[in-house]
């Protein structure tokens, strides 16, 4: 698992690659928040092109990344999902909450 | 029903064991010649069974996972099975959303997405301690055409 991210133009971008699951979950909860503390963003955009592996363990940490931000307003918006995670995005409505974007 | 081919796994209920039980599953079940797709379905389906055992059956302790997988032609049947704690409420359980460790960023949709990743899906009690998931899922329906574009073989 590894995570990558810049900022730029007021957004965040982070690329997630790699296997997001059980095993990378804490890694990922702690890496994200830790990019979220910094400042000179209003919006994060999650790549997910690099992605190879999710399960619904992956869904729980992006609602939880989502509900921290959701205080400070700042919208977070999913790119690149493979076909596999778009099925489990939209069997759990996260995209309702996340949209998508291209 | 007479099966092809059978293995059983034992494994600690450790997270890095995930990835290497959802792998040998997917890796026994390519006789069948499944699709990419099926192949990944199957590996999300166990993944979320593993994981269960790992974060609710042996809570703040280690455990033993037992995965059993059968094949037929044209069929694969897994269960996976702890000794742990166990669920109180089986139905409660399998509902999408529930979670009894919403504080942990769960997303409580490990049932929801093994029902709907495989063709049938059942939870049981097991004498004793703890559960077992038994699911199954038809493979290969969709190959002829596939060969040599979404052909897990191909990879």
């Amino acid at each position: 698992m590894e995570i990558r991210s810049r900022i730029y133009s007021n957004i965040m971008y982070v690329t997630m690659s790699g296997e997001l699951d059980e095993h990378n979950a804490i890694y990922s909860k702690t890496t994200l928040d830790e990019l979220f503390l910094q400042s000179g963003f209003s919006q994060v955009i999650i790549d997910l092109s690099e992605l190879e592996f999710m399960d619904s363990t992956g869904v729980g940490i992006l609602i939880g990344r989502y509900k921290k931000l959701k205080e400070r307003h700042i919208p977070i918006y999913i790119c690149n999902p493979s076909k596999h995670a778009e099925k489990i995005f939209k069997m759990t409505g996260l995209y309702n909450i996340m949209p998508k974007i291209n | 029903m007479k099966y092809k081919n059978e293995m059983t796994m034992i494994v600690k209920s450790l997270s890095e064991n995930e990835s290497f039980v959802r792998s040998s599953v997917a890796a026994f079940c390519l006789p069948l010649n499944p699709t990419i797709d099926e192949i990944t379905e199957i590996k999300t389906a166990v993944s979320e069974a593993v994981t269960n055992c790992v974060v609710h059956a042996y809570p703040n302790t280690v455990g033993d996972i037992v995965i059993k997988v059968k094949i037929t032609e044209k069929d694969v049947k897994i269960s996976v099975s702890d000794r742990g704690v166990g669920i109180d409420n089986l139905e409660k359980a399998i509902e999408p959303f529930f979670t009894t460790k919403p504080e942990e960023d769960r997303s409580g949709m490990g049932f929801t997405v093994i029902e709907s990743f495989m063709d049938s899906f059942k939870l049981e009690r097991n004498k004793g301690a703890g559960v077992t998931v038994h699911m199954t899922k038809h493979i290969g329906e969709k190959n002829i055409q596939m060969v040599g574009e979404e052909n897990a073989w191909a990879r």
